[in-house]
């Protein structure tokens, strides 16, 4: 639970996540609802490490993850954890292709062919050699979806993925991220104010 | 690499960068050229005949009233040739031993001849400062190698000369000069040809081998044996010590010429090297604290970027990589900057160390070279150090 609320539990609407002992497994999809403010990008920066301002503990696997060191931070988000951050976090100045072979460098988790497959079923192939700067928000969308996938993963952190993308753009990363998640095993948690990423979902979670 | 440098070198200052370069060359060059300079210019101060080594002192008793009157022996006697040995502050004593006879020298040039009465004197050779394999005397010989103080030399040449209008003589051709020396005492009188060998800056007299002093005294000597020399040399630890200021005041003896001033001489030089490379090293630093802030500036503008290349999964150590490239190949190219300006600085100064001493060599810049390197990559690795923890706290997110 963010530390803001903590000072007043009853602030807190009714909610699956906040003031509960929550478990996601591997393999499960979660989709997380709620309206604005409710905290869904702060549960991402929790879970993903980048904040904690936070009362209580999130554990992966056992282990308090305010005890992961600077390294082990490193490793969780080239192995473990992926994320497709609510502002994507692309850098502007760098083309399509640069800022996801910024990622894959680092992992050289995706074949070059495979990132050409991939960009193609977002629907972004001709748009390889353009700086991410001029893209419209929903095409950078796509872009970062892209990147997050150019790791390996136990769980993916989408914070409102289909917030500038249409209903066909949406099915297909929603089925691109089915079958990757399936292949390796995954487990999938999507944030949503609305109008959500449609998949199979197994867990319903209100925030 | 190539997309980390293409991504984090936006608001680079060239500017800044420039400033950092030019005050990193100007702080690089006075450390490598006081140095140098120090390393060259050492080899005048160490040479045998240096005017500036000398940490040496002529002394004689002061002339008194007696002496003018043939009274009173003037000379060093034992025991207080024993009690200077023992000072703390004297390494060695030696004896002049002056000739016991009558020295008349001629030379002749261009059909004019001078002649002239002379005296010989003697000091052990390790006193000498003149380094010549001619310095031996054989009997069978007749030739006698001379030593006279350089003063003679500059006395002709910018005295006597000039107002004379008499040519100069260069040392190379002085020293070809053979004298006629006739030596007479003891009821015989024998020639003996005369060769100029050296010229000294130490010794105010004009010297001969000791072993000829020995065999001459022997042959034309008035017969009254060994005499307590006049005047000793002392070779001694620092000419400016006040305890051998004190002690020769209170024996009564004089020190002649200019040593004392010449073993402060180096001494300065040595003060004013370290002072300039010290005014230098503060410039390097200073150029390292620009450089500094300058990056500091660029990560605190690129912070945003810093954060999420971490949250990629980046480490420290690989984002500060190109920032690390920058300030090593910056720092290079102020070595190389330095190394220019040296090479020119020293080209200029050293046609001027080479009149000062026949057959100077100067110093390699090997050691020059190794310290800007060292120096640079020294300021190199201080300053990845200082990116490497900023690059850490910044991307270590909030909160």
């Amino acid at each position: 639970m963010p530390t803001a609320f903590a000072a007043d539990p009853l602030s807190v609407r009714h909610s699956d996540v906040w003031l509960h002992d929550v478990a996601f497994h591997r393999g499960k999809f979660y989709l997380v609802e709620a309206v604005s403010g409710a905290g869904k990008t702060s549960l991402c920066s929790f879970l993903y490490g980048m904040r904690s301002d936070y009362a209580g503990d999130v554990l992966f696997d056992g282990r308090n993850i305010r005890s992961l060191s600077r390294a082990e931070w490193n490793d969780v988000r080239c192995r473990s954890l992926s994320v497709l951050f609510q502002d994507l976090r692309l850098f502007e100045e760098l083309t399509v292709e640069e800022n996801i072979a910024l990622k894959n460098d680092l992992t050289h988790f995706q074949s070059e062919a495979r990132i050409e497959e991939l960009l193609a079923a977002a629907g972004m192939a001709d748009k390889r050699t353009t700086p991410v700067g001029r893209l419209s928000f929903g095409q950078q969308q796509r872009v970062a979806f892209v990147r997050a996938l150019c790791q390996p993963f136990d769980f993916m952190l989408l914070d409102e993925p289909v917030s500038h993308l249409d209903a066909v753009n949406g099915r297909i990363l929603a089925q691109l991220l089915t079958d990757e998640a399936r292949r390796q095993g995954a487990g999938i948690l999507v944030t949503s104010v609305g109008s959500r990423l449609e998949m199979s979902y197994d867990h319903l979670l209100h925030l | 690499m190539k997309l980390l440098w293409k991504l984090l070198r936006s608001h680079l200052s060239v500017a800044q960068t420039v400033g950092f370069a030019l005050a990193g060359v100007v702080g690089m060059t006075v450390v490598l050229t006081a140095l140098q300079a120090y390393r060259d210019v050492m080899p005048i101060f160490r040479a045998p005949d240096s005017f500036v080594r000398g940490d040496y002192l002529v002394l004689s008793k002061r002339v008194g009233t007696l002496q003018t009157f043939g009274l009173g022996s003037g000379g060093f006697n034992e025991e207080e040739l024993r009690d200077l040995r023992k000072q703390l502050f004297v390494r060695e004593v030696g004896a002049f031993v002056p000739a016991d006879y009558r020295v008349k020298g001629s030379v002749s040039a261009g059909g004019v001849g001078f002649s002239t009465y002379l005296f010989f004197e003697s000091v052990p050779d390790r006193f000498l400062d003149v380094e010549t394999e001619a310095w031996r005397f054989d009997p069978a010989q007749r030739e006698i190698p001379i030593v006279i103080p350089r003063n003679y030399l500059n006395l002709y040449n910018f005295g006597f000369a000039r107002s004379q209008g008499l040519p100069q003589i260069s040392e190379g051709l002085f020293r070809r000069v053979t004298l006629d020396v006739e030596l007479s005492g003891a009821g015989r009188s024998e020639h003996f040809r005369g060769r100029i060998v050296g010229l000294s800056n130490r010794l105010n007299t004009i010297l001969v081998p000791e072993s000829f002093i020995r065999w001459s005294n022997e042959r034309f000597g008035g017969g009254s044996g060994a005499k307590d020399p006049l005047r000793v040399i002392v070779e001694t630890d620092g000419p400016a010590d006040e305890r051998l200021a004190a002690y020769l005041s209170s024996r009564g003896y004089e020190a002649e010429g200019e040593a004392p001033d010449d073993g402060r001489a180096a001494r300065f030089v040595r003060l004013a090297a370290s002072a300039v490379a010290a005014v230098g090293l503060v410039f390097s630093i200073m150029s390292f604290y620009l450089l500094l802030l300058s990056i500091f500036l660029l990560l605190q503008k690129n912070s945003r970027k810093l954060e999420t290349l971490s949250l990629l999964g980046y480490r420290p150590g690989r984002i500060a990589l190109p920032y690390v490239a920058l300030t090593l190949g910056l720092n290079l190219a102020v070595w190389c900057g330095a190394l220019l300006l040296l090479w020119a600085i020293r080209s200029r100064y050293l046609p001027l160390l080479e009149t000062m001493q026949e057959g100077y060599t100067p110093s390699g810049v090997g050691l020059a070279l190794l310290c800007g390197l060292v120096l640079a990559l020294l300021l190199t690795a201080l300053n990845a150090a200082a990116i490497r923890r900023r690059i850490g706290r910044l991307g270590a997110g909030k909160e």
